[in-house]
């Protein structure tokens, strides 16, 4: 992620990339077009284009708020480690 | 000319006056202790925490746009209008990801435009006029398609006119819902539409909730409505319910390309400056996507619309139009509210945006550098008028029946900025005069490719779409320039590197991109023209 710690530790770390992941992933599920452009199946009479979308406004929501919340964890950790100095 | 609707002008004027009072009291709001710094009027003082962001950042996202010109786009051509959708999608993990570092940076060094961080960062006054430029140009046409929003709904309630009135009266509605527009942004500044968006909101849910619950049984259920709109649009051999092949490049470029482009606004970046600590961002982007759905839903109206029958020239009247034929006049008064100040609450922050840009780095840049507060705040009020003067420009120039071109336009240019004022978030490796250089390729780029672009109804500037050099597809024009600008940036660097041509000063050190409210330096109220 986009912070740059001072040398000590490090700047990827596995909490980094699965954050960077949640951010990362509506952007291929949406531009893959060819993914979702289709009818069937109905829900509610809603062809699929349209709901499989608004079900990703969900999605990346969660995504966003768990991305958020390791984020939060991440920094205090690294607060704790050095002593309140960086973040 | 269509009868005037009485009752729905009532309660429409009856919301327009509530909301113009709020505009001027809002000047007594968390009252300031030095209005007349351009801090206080433009930024609302910096004081803004999580919902007032939400509600001003929301504010400023979604408007006319999302209740006029997206529908309509889903009236007209079907799926490729939902394009909307993914965009909204796309832009929190964005925000999540680069605005936390321009607030800290900004809070540091007491920045209050993109330009002045341009500026910071690289040393140079070029680049940072280049980006203020852009700025203020790509506002206009969207502050245009908010005037259009309005219009529609003018239109619809009877009092805008038929086409062989006189032009003074047929736009005399829009040009009062105008001038109280001007008059409380210059009196009030950045409280007023903070203020005013929590009421703005609040009728758009209201409305929303009714229309889509409402409107659907009314009209049969959404299957009834899709069967209906996918005959029309294979009668009419145009658009249809899902995007072809030849369409899904245009549907993904144009999501990604606004994506990009929205948060480079003036407005996104003032919304931003004006919250409390860099928390407040992130937190934001976990409760924004509620305005996503809201898109979604508003945007499925164009489909209701074809269903109900509606036959409307101008694409832009169909949602009004469905609203009034299908609600009582009072609550049909209502939803004409909620639009008309859900465009004027964006037209107003986007003006102060842009008004900011200009005092900020052109007037006390360039012509006089030894401004008083009191000077910057007067030129940010006068320049704010003369925005909408520019946008009214556009209205009055460009074809009004595919407003969601005004906005696609402004996204072609702003999209330039991205290079300079992203890529000196992450790292000054970029040369400043490469930047330069991409931006005008891609500024030049972009509008020509525009220029080109022509409709039956209009010659020039008719899309935001053309084929993209070398892969032959349809994209947004906005996202291949970028694409251009990075390019030229790029190898510009690389060459410049190598003769080593003079790289400005930054002004800025890595934990500047970091600090939180609270840390030593991060100025929670820093004056305008004092310090810094």
């Amino acid at each position: 992620m986009s912070e740059t710690g001072t040398g000590k530790q490090p700047v990827v770390t596995p909490v980094r990339v699965v954050i960077a992941l949640c951010l990362f992933a509506p952007f291929v599920a949406m531009l893959w077009v060819g993914s979702y452009a289709k009818v069937d199946p109905l829900l509610a009479g809603i062809p699929f284009f349209y709901w499989y979308q608004m079900l990703w406004v969900l999605l990346s929501t969660a995504l966003t708020v768990v991305a958020y919340k390791l984020w939060q964890r991440d920094q205090r950790a690294r607060r704790g480690r050095e002593g309140g100095e960086e973040r | 000319m269509k009868d005037v609707n009485v009752v729905a002008l009532c309660v429409f004027v009856f919301f327009f006056l509530a909301v113009t009072v709020m505009g001027f009291l809002a000047a007594k709001w968390r009252k300031a202790e030095n209005e007349n710094s351009l801090d206080e009027w433009g930024l609302g003082g910096r004081s803004f925490g999580t919902w007032v962001t939400w509600f001003l950042l929301g504010g400023d996202l979604y408007t006319a746009y999302t209740f006029v010109a997206v529908p309509a786009a889903i009236y007209a051509a079907g799926a490729a209008g939902f394009f909307a959708v993914p965009y909204t999608i796309l832009v929190y993990p964005l925000i999540f990801t680069f605005l936390p570092r321009l607030w800290s940076v900004s809070h540091k060094h007491g920045y209050v435009t993109t330009s002045d961080f341009v500026r910071g960062r690289f040393g140079s006054k070029g680049l940072s006029l280049a980006v203020a430029v852009t700025g203020i140009l790509a506002t206009m046409p969207y502050i245009a398609l908010q005037l259009v929003g309005i219009q529609a709904v003018l239109d619809v309630m009877g009092v805008g006119g038929g086409e062989d009135t006189h032009w003074f009266i047929k736009d005399l509605p829009l040009l009062i819902a105008f001038g109280v527009l001007a008059a409380y942004t210059y009196s009030s500044g950045l409280r007023a539409p903070a203020l005013i968006a929590f009421v703005k909101d609040t009728l758009i849910y209201i409305v929303i909730a009714v229309a889509i619950i409402y409107i659907p049984i009314k009209l049969g259920g959404f299957g009834e409505i899709f069967a209906s709109a996918d005959e029309k649009f294979t009668t009419a051999k145009a658009g249809g319910l899902v995007p072809g092949e030849a369409g899904q490049w245009t549907y993904a470029t144009l999501a990604l390309g606004s994506a990009l482009a929205l948060f480079m606004y003036p407005h996104s970046i003032t919304a931003t400056l004006s919250s409390k600590s860099r928390e407040v961002i992130r937190r934001n982007t976990t409760i924004l996507p509620l305005y996503s759905l809201m898109l979604g839903l508003l945007a499925l109206l164009g489909f209701m619309a074809i269903a109900a029958g509606i036959k409307v020239q101008n694409g832009q009247l169909a949602i009004p139009q469905l609203f009034e034929d299908m609600f009582p006049a009072w609550f049909a008064g209502v939803a004409f509210a909620a639009i008309g100040i859900g465009a004027l609450v964006p037209a107003a922050i986007m003006s102060i945006a842009a008004a900011n840009l200009f005092t900020r780095n052109i007037y006390k840049d360039f012509i006089k550098p030894e401004a008083t507060p009191e000077q910057e705040t007067k030129v940010s009020k006068l320049v704010s008028l003369l925005v909408k003067v520019g946008a009214l420009a556009f209205v009055l120039t460009m074809d009004k029946t595919v407003a969601i071109n005004f906005q696609l336009l402004g996204g072609i240019w702003i999209l330039q900025t991205f290079p300079a004022l992203v890529g000196g978030l992450f790292t000054r490796w970029f040369h400043r005069w490469a930047l330069l250089a991409g931006w005008a390729v891609g500024m030049l780029y972009g509008t020509i490719a525009a220029y080109n672009v022509s409709t039956p109804k209009q010659k020039h500037f008719g899309g935001s779409s053309a084929e993209i050099p070398g892969i032959g597809e349809i994209g947004y024009i906005g996202l291949t320039a970028f694409v251009l600008n990075v390019v030229v940036t790029v190898v510009l660097t690389f060459v410049l590197k190598a003769v080593k041509a003079p790289e400005g000063v930054d002004e800025t050190s890595p934990s500047d991109y970091t600090a939180d409210a609270g840390d030593t330096g991060v100025r929670p109220l820093p004056k305008v023209g004092v310090g810094h």
